[in-house]
């Protein structure tokens, strides 16, 4: 049937794409554990992934925990209920927003400069290099950034959670005139362990994935400047779905029942 | 020719790869003496470079051996493959250095990642081996983004030299380079092949480089080796895809695909 064969071409496609990717997650992460550890190269992109993208997730969860403080408050209001406005503050910003929001910033800044990075050794042949010199690529390139991403972004998260938070109280407390003392008891009350923790699992998980897909993509590109522009592309997109994707599952395993 | 009474450093028996449909080497036979320096000539596309690939492990043949002092080495992963890649290194035909490193680091790169040597000690023997392909103490502390093309090669070859491998191979060694450096870069690797007495595996299409570095040229054609010989027997093949190449002539038996 010829209606039928692009739909199996394109199934075994994605099959043969998902067997690819496995065998890539699962070499890469037991270089992670297995020793020898480039100390110098995990502390690089720390350095790269956590310290420099600090700004951007600052202004993300700021920003956000202030939209989300006037956002709340307006609609509440309709229902007299302004005072939870600090309740949805603390929750939507440890839960969902500075978890998800940092991920996908990450995604675009570290996701996009891994890609092209490794992506432009694989087409200008130091990834070979590095073979020829016996030192293993997966060791050498993609298990820095792996450990660094996942082990920076709940650092990030962690302080974006404490923006986040003052960014709602700042609108609150000097723009919607609620009472200081009592904005930041009502924050304490509901900021919880549970809320907190979900996000910085998250926030690993997250960074896992970027790091991932921009190695993966950068790892596989092929054929000069315009692969490495397409490797950047894909690493972005696809680890933008996945945390979109994983965020489901972590929240359904943490909160589904 | 190489003894047969000895073991060959490197011999290769039936190789076969394809891409897809497009069979790139078809039965490739290669021997490679001890100490010898063999160039493969070939036109663009002819499978040269995936002749080097294969040999370092970068890809899997389809089927056929390849042998290195006489132990099979096709299938080997992990430690058993870099304690055979150990032996070889190799000029890359973008020199292939890695710029996130100065240029001492990267001569000194296999010496501190696998042989684990001090950094100040490394950079020593990175300095004597710069010095080798003819560049100052000076050039150690640049990126190689601030070099020339001609210095990156040399760079290149400094690394390539840097661990004292027992065999050296050299992807287009003189390519993209003008004649008289290219003629450096040939004079630099007969030193230095001759120097360690390494055996040499080049391929080129550059007849000039191949006559200057080669004991024993051998052509690649249609995915096998057509004619192998000493490189004064080379003018005398009585080949027709032989005279064709080293003349550079378009008409012939060699039909260059202008249009794949």
């Amino acid at each position: 049937m010829p209606i039928l064969s692009p739909i199996g071409r394109a199934f075994l496609g994605f099959l043969a794409a998902t067997g690819r990717l496995g065998m890539f997650t699962a070499t890469a992460t037991s270089h992670c554990v297995r020793p020898p550890f480039y100390a110098r190269l995990i502390l690089r992109q720390m350095v790269e992934i956590g310290y420099y993208s600090l700004p951007v997730v600052g202004m993300t969860t700021l920003f956000t925990g202030m939209v989300l403080a006037l956002q709340t408050n307006s609609s509440f209001s309709s229902i007299n209920a302004e005072s939870a406005t600090a309740t949805v503050v603390v929750f939507a910003v440890t839960r969902e927003l500075a978890p998800v929001l940092a991920g996908l910033m990450v995604a675009g800044r570290i996701g996009a400069a891994i890609a092209a990075e490794i992506g432009t050794m694989r087409v200008t042949e130091q990834v070979d290099a590095l073979s020829t010199l016996s030192v293993n690529p997966f060791k050498y390139l993609i298990a820095p950034r792996l450990i660094a991403g996942a082990m920076m972004l709940p650092l990030l998260v962690f302080i974006g959670d404490i923006i986040g938070i003052f960014g709602g109280f700042l609108i609150s407390v000097y723009q919607l005139d609620f009472n200081a003392a009592n904005y930041l008891s009502r924050t304490w009350q509901f900021l919880e362990w549970v809320g907190v923790v979900s996000g910085l699992v998250k926030a690993a998980a997250f960074g896992f994935i970027v790091s991932l897909m921009g190695c993966y993509h950068g790892y596989h590109s092929r054929g000069g400047a315009q692969g490495v522009g397409a490797a950047t592309t894909n690493a972005v997109v696809s680890a933008s779905i996945l945390i979109l994707i994983a965020n489901y599952i972590i929240t359904a395993m943490f909160f589904g029942t | 020719m190489t003894d047969p009474n000895k073991t060959p450093k490197i011999r290769v028996r039936g190789l076969h790869v394809a891409f897809g449909d497009n069979k790139v080497l078809r039965g490739l036979d290669l021997d490679v003496g001890n100490g010898e320096s063999v160039v493969i000539i070939g036109g663009s596309g002819s499978g040269k470079s995936v002749l080097l690939k294969c040999i370092l492990g970068l890809i899997e043949p389809d089927s056929g051996s390849i042998e290195i002092d006489g132990k099979e080495v096709v299938g080997l992963y992990g430690r058993a493959r870099d304690r055979v890649n150990a032996k070889i290194d190799m000029l890359f035909q973008g020199a292939a250095l890695f710029d996130s490193l100065p240029v001492w680091e990267n001569v000194a790169f296999g010496l501190i990642q696998t042989q684990r040597i001090a950094r100040n000690a490394a950079r020593d023997v990175a300095i004597q081996k710069l010095a080798q392909v003819g560049l100052g103490p000076d050039v150690a502390d640049l990126w190689p983004a601030e070099l020339s093309g001609g210095m990156k090669k040399r760079v290149g070859l400094a690394r390539a030299i840097a661990a004292d491998p027992e065999v050296i191979f050299f992807d287009e060694p003189t390519t993209g380079l003008d004649p008289i450096m290219g003629d450096v870069i040939n004079d630099l690797i007969v030193k230095c092949v001759r120097g360690l007495g390494a055996t040499g595996l080049s391929i080129t299409h550059d007849m000039a480089s191949a006559r200057k570095i080669a004991d024993r040229i051998a052509m690649l054609f249609e995915g096998r080796i057509i004619w192998q010989g000493p490189v004064s027997e080379i003018d005398s093949s009585k080949n027709a895809h032989v005279d064709q190449f080293i003349h550079g002539r378009a008409e012939g038996p060699i039909q260059m695909q202008v249009r794949g």
